[in-house]
């Protein structure tokens, strides 16, 4: 009923209203976080924050810069742009994984199937296309369904029946993983071919240099509009709106981050193909998570089922399609990770690779408690643990000290954010 | 008591309600009218719930008749309810603590433009509504957790104003709230008065109770025990319905701690 009205009066936030602007002043209680304008602004504004222990990124990207400073200083090759190119594409298949993961942490839950989901759309396209010669496309679209059929199976298990979400998902793990051994068949090995769709995803490279200036204007400009115009929208409705300074300013850093970027993949091979597909999915899948109302529905499953429930949210279908989706990114990130090495076989989704897809969705900053987190988080993560990988590489590092170490970062990010939690209740904000 | 209308907004008539072999109400009136605050009162286990329950929809009545607007209606579902026009605010509140003031006041029922969340006119409407009701929050950008007790409260009422509710019913809005807080949400009832509204609330504060309501119903065991106007009604009266004689443990003690000072 609320919604009929909406229509009659949504052309009222055209006009230039002062009135309801000044007016609006009132209902907010003006001792509390009344914003200076311009740059104090800014100060003032951090100084809060980091008291309230509303960090934000600050932690991991301050880790990341560590990290490579570490790195670098043990081994000049760490910081070359052929490194931190393979680095990039090396991440997408686990990032992929950890934006699956990402959705079901918003819910407050957990996905332990997502390596072996993984796995089984590598063996699926595999099998599909090398040995039944059934087109790239189909097999592509059809491995891809796999991993969202399997989520949802999961999801509906949880949903429907109520069975604990880690319950159904490990026996997933275990019952996937036996599926992918039992179609990859006695070989256990299935070479892709290595000029096709599915190796083409790591392996191609944009070598035209305007491809990744390109890609970067594209991107700044594209942030600069959106925030521009949509605070030109707020101020005309008379809600408070960022001063142009902040959005000059954010442009700016966006820009030297997406320049560099780009330059450093301009040294090497180009710019990968895996990155800006996975550039696209952050984008979209932020923009879904934040600016539609399945998105909302999901932060609100995330804060309280009860009052989701009252709102006449449909809490079922959304925890079915949440885990849908957390399948569907996890065969995404199979493929990228038989991509990389060009063939399906029965490795593939075991060892760390569940654990570092949640500890990169964690290490980002997603709570493990529901209802806070962005995708661009699974970025963040994921670029510290294959930071990581890569680096103890290059020092001749085995794997078993790689997996301490990588376990040692998990355990200071969660000590990092049980303490941000803290500092927040105290601070009122949790 | 500003302008009540002759017709009642909402009219129960012998209204009753079982659970399994548990009445729960025998042959309950209820009268509301617009712009009239309704105390509905009584001790644990009286009915007072179960009857809130009944006009929501979470109970559908088993005898009895509900009239709306002069119009008997059935009420079998909650969403029965809201297409009346009748808004429940439930004790345990339902509000996402990890969502801002504005999600929570539109959640379930966003504004959207284009499929995409229309947040500023979500804004806009939300701190027009804030101020028409003169809710004073730090924010309509934080988190429900930043908020204290009474200002979650005064939330999830506005949150029920959205739908431009006839009838509010709020079950113990004060439980659980400190005397300033406690003061905020009272001053919020009588807006919802003033603007028009019917209101039923349910609450144990005989002193809350006396300050904003203009009638008592007093549930006993599930039966009425009779309507008071307040302004004419001492608090003892209203405490020997609820309790059901002049001669309980209340009044004893009340005769003789003023026997006591007497002496």
């Amino acid at each position: 009923m609320s919604i009929d009205k909406t229509t009659t009066t949504a052309d009222a936030h055209v006009v230039e209203n002062p009135e309801a602007a000044a007016g609006s002043d009132v209902a907010v209680d003006p001792r509390l976080l009344v914003r200076e304008q311009g740059f104090a602004g800014y100060l003032t504004e951090f100084k809060r924050k980091l008291k309230a222990g509303d960090l934000g990124s600050i932690p991991v990207v301050l880790g990341l810069v560590v990290i490579w400073v570490i790195f670098q200083s043990l081994n000049s090759n760490f910081l070359t742009a052929g490194n931190l190119s393979d680095i990039s594409v090396a991440m997408v298949g686990t990032g992929m994984i950890a934006v699956g993961i990402v959705f079901v942490l918003l819910l407050g839950e957990i996905d332990l199937s997502v390596g072996s989901v993984s796995g089984v759309a590598g063996a699926t396209f595999a099998v599909l296309n090398v040995t039944n010669g059934m087109s790239e496309w189909t097999a592509f679209v059809l491995a891809i369904l796999t991993g969202t059929a399997a989520g949802a199976i999961h999801g509906f298990v949880f949903a429907k029946i109520g069975v604990p979400a880690f319950a159904v998902t490990l026996a997933g793990l275990l019952f996937w993983n036996g599926f992918m051994l039992q179609i990859l068949g006695e070989n256990g090995t299935i070479n892709l071919d290595s000029e096709g769709l599915v190796a083409k995803l790591t392996s191609y490279y944009f070598t035209d240099v305007a491809a990744a200036y390109g890609l970067a204007t594209v991107v700044t400009a594209g942030f600069f509009l959106s925030s521009f115009l949509g605070n030109r929208r707020r101020e005309a409705a008379g809600v408070p709106s960022q001063p142009l300074s902040d959005t000059i300013l954010r442009t700016v850093l966006l820009a030297i981050v997406a320049f560099a970027v780009a330059a450093v993949y301009n040294q090497y091979k180009g710019l990968p193909l895996a990155v800006v597909i996975f550039i696209a999915v952050l984008l979209l899948t932020d923009f879904v998570l934040r600016r539609t109302s399945y998105g909302r529905k999901i932060f609100a499953l995330g804060g309280s089922v009860e009052a989701s429930r009252r709102a006449g949210i449909n809490v079922e279908m959304v925890r079915i399609s949440v885990f849908a989706i957390a399948g569907t990114f996890a065969a995404i990130g199979g493929l990228f990770i038989a991509s990389k090495i060009a063939s399906a076989n029965q490795g593939a989704g075991g060892g760390d690779l569940l654990m570092n897809a949640i500890a990169a969705a964690v290490i980002g900053g997603t709570s493990l408690f529901g209802g806070r987190g962005r995708t661009w988080n699974a970025l963040l993560g994921v670029l510290v643990i294959v930071s990581i990988q890569y680096g103890l590489a290059l020092e001749g590092i085995a794997s078993p000290v790689q997996y301490m170490i990588t376990g040692g970062v998990l355990l200071a990010t969660v000590v990092i954010d049980a303490i941000t939690r803290r500092t927040q209740k105290t601070a009122g904000r949790a | 008591m500003i302008d009540v209308s002759a017709t009642p907004v909402l009219a129960l008539r012998g209204v009753s309600k079982r659970f399994g072999a548990v009445q729960a109400l025998t042959d309950v009136e209820l009268e509301v009218h617009a712009g009239e605050v309704v105390a509905l009162v009584g001790d644990n286990g009286a009915g007072k719930s179960t009857l809130v329950k009944t006009i929501a929809g979470v109970h559908p009545i088993d005898e009895g008749v509900i009239v709306w607007d002069g119009k008997s209606v059935q009420i079998n579902k909650p969403h029965d309810a809201q297409n009346l026009g009748i808004a429940t605010v439930y004790q345990d509140l339902a509000l996402c603590d990890n969502i801002d003031v504005v999600g929570n006041l539109y959640l379930g029922r966003e504004i959207r433009k284009r499929g995409v969340l229309d947040e500023v006119e979500m804004e806009r409407r939300s701190r027009e509504l804030l101020q028409t009701l003169s809710i004073r929050i730090p924010s309509v950008r934080i988190p429900i957790a930043s908020l204290s007790g009474g200002q979650r409260q005064t939330v999830a009422i506005a949150r029920s104003m959205l739908g431009e509710p006839k009838l509010v019913i709020l079950d113990e809005p004060t439980a659980a709230l400190g005397v300033e807080q406690t003061a905020q949400v009272l001053d919020l009832v009588e807006r919802l008065r003033e603007r028009g509204h019917a209101v039923i609330l349910i609450s144990h504060n005989m002193a809350d109770v006396k300050a904003v309501a203009d009638k008592v119903a007093v549930l006993r065991l599930g039966r009425n025990n009779g309507v008071f106007e307040v302004k004419s009604t001492s608090q003892e009266e209203i405490i020997s319905a609820i309790t059901g004689a002049t001669d309980n443990a209340v009044t004893r003690r009340a005769a003789r701690t003023t026997g006591e000072i007497q002496k």
